[in-house]
């Protein structure tokens, strides 16, 4: 089957600066799929691009098997909510909703009937007569999103559509955006740069740096097996442990005057060169654990307590590692200054 | 996309023209007082003219006494207004308003029926009351313009902030507008002065009605009887207001944005 | 604190901001309501004292009504042309893709021709459009004789075309920032929902800029319907508008009546407020979805 979803190529230059440099992928109907990135990688400008907003300097853009990099955006049938809303501030609810039916020559009863069922499945029955500012960010955003579903589009475009929401409705509405994504099957584009987002959210995710894709997977397979080191960062807390080795041959490492034996190692490393280690917080345990076949011990530098989780930071020397705990009710929490003693599993070590 | 621009050119060249066809044509006038090639004779006309610089003298005194009366009239009252007294500032618009609703003929109309001699307040009764109703006229006239730029002058600093801090230091109300405030809108009260002094140095309807000599009824007057020198007084006319609004816009650069930044 | 000393304190500072704020109330008084309300009220006070309705018929001569009328009608076209040219060129360089550099020569000079009105503006239409003007020689040179097809600088379109010189600049600087407020993601929104430009400006744009279209309408009419100044040096007193007109009754060229003189400036007030009352109707009709 060919993709439903197919860049090819593109690239996107302003002036003398490339910010989008030959980037492809495909994908298939019905996936919701995330552009990740920090600000200024090229995600919001793929996004654009697929949108008709900018043109591609190269490179082509297909929708099922139709080429529409040189279409209008007014012509390629896809919705987009945008980051501030951007709702009609003239127009109520249902008109907003309705606008692009009306544009499309829809007749009125039935665009009624089109709205009311738009305004159900975003959960705000009988709004269509408010106006966009009688609402809060939330069901703006949750109109802005029915206004861009209404017409089913071929494609749905998100540009950061929850970044101006307080923290507790952004994790709702994303879990309702998905809900209603997986009901419609509407292939989706999502940009954010928000990882917890991108993570939660999406089937799979496009990791973007500077104009180029890094990685491109499902999200366990960008968290657990990051392709390069600034997924590995960009995704996720990271450990990283400086090192020095002692056998090359055996694996065998020096971590501030513990030795330990870890799996692989580059090849270029001989005796005495430095080597970075990196781990996830979550993949250390205070004590031993089952499986778990490398012991330090160090002191603890310092505790934050996060509600469900207790992070502590380890002291090892010149190296502090950071180590999510869950918060056990029945005992104190450790204090600073306590020895300690961790482990961890040396495969979930990355050696990058 | 093309076609948008195509469409704005087009707009902004006919605009242009149309706005500085008349410069041109009234400058290459003011240079043709003789005949057969051109000469600045209208402008040494002009500047030798004893009414010449004896009327304009006289506006721009009252147009100077206009903005100190205007600033001083407009910097407290919105002061108070935004600080203290916000449901009053409806009012307040409203009334800056009223200048550009009400024909200034028909103001100047309601002071000389109202201020003559033989009234409790007898402003026409002598020179000086006159040369005081015109500089009370002209901050009416102004008084829209003195309002928004000091308005917003106030708004881009932080004034509740700035009164709070200058008061847990210490100053007392006239210190803190004099010493804090004032200089923080310098810029915006500055622009106001400039667009008091545009609106005034030519004003003729006020001054005609109010028999006053000032430097308006003085251009009617050549405009009347002479046929190169209006052209250069046109001229001249125009550098001046360029001159002002050039100010404001050359201050505007050093505004404070202070708090402006943050929003 | 106790209570009472709060209660002296917060006369004191209440006191103190009435101070500030009365030498602005004194001047709106003085200068603005009392001659207005004495203009009112003259209107219907006759030679005797007495209240009378006589100056008000008074009005209703043809010479009278002839010049509110002109004055209406020029007021009208100069402030519709004004708006709308205005408003095209505000659009044209706000968001017509023009180079950056020429919307602040734009601002800059609409801030300066908006000023440039009364006599010296005059001159500069004698100078240009008069029998004289540069531009009616130069036209005439090469065959188009302006005055013998029928135009006339001292006529209801010379001085409108004159008044355009100040009122579209005037309305290029208030709707300026109306256009700025107009969002990119507005009209990207409309695209993407399969809007063209043009229905985007038809069902959006343009309805979002009504009410401050409105607004400056009412003020560039009322802009226009008060000058005299420029009319005046234009004209003499041989255009009959009703500035001109008030203008000679106070000089004491004409008229001679003070009743009919109020009258006249009461029916000026009427019409420059009638103006902003509808606008205030309609924008408040249009501005439901505003806060």
């Amino acid at each position: 089957m060919a993709a439903f979803l197919d860049v090819q190529n593109l690239t996107k230059t302003f002036g003398t600066t490339t910010v989008v440099k030959e980037v492809s992928f495909a994908f298939d109907k019905g996936e919701f799929i995330s552009l990740l990135g920090p600000s200024g990688c090229g995600k919001t400008t793929i996004l654009r691009m697929i949108a008709g907003f900018e043109t591609p300097t190269s490179g082509s853009i297909l929708v099922d098997g139709q080429d529409i990099t040189t279409l209008k955006p007014n012509q390629r049938q896809l919705g987009m909510v945008f980051q501030a809303y951007a709702l009609f501030p003239n127009l109520n609810v249902g008109d907003n909703i309705g606008f692009g039916l009306k544009i499309a020559g829809m007749p009125a009863e039935e665009r009624r009937a089109r709205v009311d069922e738009m305004l159900k499945l975003i959960g705000l029955p009988g709004f269509e007569r408010r106006y966009p500012y009688e609402m809060s960010g939330g069901q703006q955003q949750r109109v802005a999103l029915a206004r861009a579903i209404a017409p089913r589009p071929r494609m749905l475009l998100l540009d950061e559509p929850l970044s101006a929401l307080d923290a507790k409705i952004r994790v709702s509405l994303r879990e309702e955006i998905r809900a209603i994504q997986l009901d419609l099957g509407i292939t989706t584009v999502f940009v954010t740069h928000d990882q917890e987002e991108a993570l939660s959210i999406s089937d799979r995710i496009v990791v973007m740096n500077s104009g180029s894709i890094e990685q491109l997977g499902a999200p366990h397979e960008v968290y657990n097996k990051p392709a390069t080191r600034f997924v590995a960062t960009f995704v996720g807390h990271l450990n990283t442990i400086e090192a020095t080795v002692v056998d090359a041959a055996t694996g065998l490492v020096d971590i501030d005057g513990q030795t330990v034996t870890v799996p692989t190692l580059p090849a270029t490393a001989s005796a005495g060169a430095p080597v970075s280690l990196t781990l996830r917080p979550e993949v250390l345990s205070v004590g031993a654990r089952e499986g778990n076949d490398i012991t330090l011990t160090g002191t603890i530098a310092d505790v934050t307590f996060l509600g469900s989780v207790i992070r502590l930071r380890i002291a090892l020397g010149r190296n502090t590692l950071s180590l999510d705990t869950f918060n056990d009710q029945r005992t104190a929490p450790p204090s600073r200054g306590e020895p300690v003693t961790i482990s961890l599993a040396s495969k979930d070590l990355l050696v990058l | 996309m093309k076609p948008n621009k195509f469409w704005s050119w087009l707009v902004f060249g006919l605009g242009a023209a149309y706005f500085i066809i008349p410069l041109v044509a009234t400058f290459m006038f003011s240079l043709s007082m003789r005949r057969g090639y051109y000469s600045f004779d209208s402008y040494a006309s002009v500047f030798s003219d004893p009414r010449f610089q004896a009327t304009f003298g006289y506006s721009a005194v009252i147009g100077l006494f206009s903005i100190v009366v205007g600033i001083l009239v407009v910097v407290p009252a919105v002061y108070f207004v935004r600080l203290r007294l916000p449901w009053l500032r409806p009012a307040v618009e409203f009334i800056t308003l009223m200048p550009l609703i009400i024909p200034a003929i028909v103001l100047v109309y309601g002071y000389i029926r109202l201020y003559n001699s033989s009234s409790i307040i007898p402003f026409t009764g002598s020179a000086l009351g006159t040369d005081i109703l015109l500089t009370c006229a002209y901050v009416t006239l102004a008084l829209p313009y003195m309002y928004r730029a000091v308005d917003t002058g106030m708004r881009t600093i932080d004034i509740q902030t700035l009164t709070e801090a200058a008061q847990i230091a210490g100053a007392n109300t006239a210190q803190i507008i004099g010493r804090i405030i004032l200089p923080n809108i310098l810029v915006a009260v500055l622009s106001g002065a400039f667009l008091t002094f545009a609106i005034v140095i030519g004003e003729f309807t006020i001054a005609s009605l109010l028999n006053r000599p000032a430097f308006g009824p003085y251009l009617q007057n050549i405009g009347a009887n002479r046929a190169y020198e209006p052209a250069a007084l046109a001229i001249i006319s125009f550098i001046i207001t360029w001159g002002a609004m050039g100010m404001i816009n050359v201050l505007g650069r050093f505004a404070p944005r202070t708090s402006a930044r943050t929003d | 604190m106790t209570d009472t000393t709060a209660g002296q304190r917060t006369r004191r500072r209440l006191s103190f901001e009435w101070l500030g704020v009365a030498p602005f109330i004194i001047f709106a008084v003085l200068f603005l309501m009392l001659p207005t309300l004495y203009l009112v009220g003259a209107a219907f006070i006759g030679r005797d004292g007495q209240f009378t309705l006589e100056n008000i018929a008074g009005l209703f001569t043809d010479q009278i009504i002839a010049a509110y009328w002109i004055s209406i009608r020029i007021s009208g076209a100069s402030a519709i042309l004004g708006a709308l040219v205005g408003l095209a060129i505000a659009l044209a360089i706000i968001r017509g893709r023009l180079p950056e550099g020429l919307r602040a020569a734009v601002m800059t000079f609409s801030g300066v021709a908006s000023n440039f009105a009364g006599v010296p503006l005059a001159f500069a239409f004698i100078s240009t459009l008069g029998r004289l003007g540069l531009v009616t020689v130069i036209l005439k040179f090469i065959g188009i004789d302006l005055y013998k097809s029928g135009f006339n600088l001292l006529s209801f379109w010379g001085l409108t075309l004159t008044y355009l010189y100040f009122q579209i600049p005037l309305m290029i600087l208030i709707i300026a920032p109306a256009v700025d407020g107009l969002k990119k993601e507005w009209s990207e929104a409309a695209a993407i929902l399969g809007a063209s430009p043009w229905q985007f400006w038809r069902y959006v744009g343009l309805p979002i800029l009504w009410p401050s279209f409105l607004g400056t309408l009412s003020l560039l009419f009322a802009n226009a319907f008060g000058a005299i100044a420029t009319a005046y040096a234009l004209t003499g007193s041989s255009l009959n508008i009703v500035p001109i007109l008030l203008y000679a009754q106070i000089r004491g060229d004409a008229l001679q009546n003070p009743g009919l003189g109020a009258a006249l400036a009461l029916g000026m007030i009427l019409i420059t407020a009638t103006a902003n009352i509808i606008y205030l109707v309609i924008s408040a009709r249009a501005e439901r979805w505003m806060k």
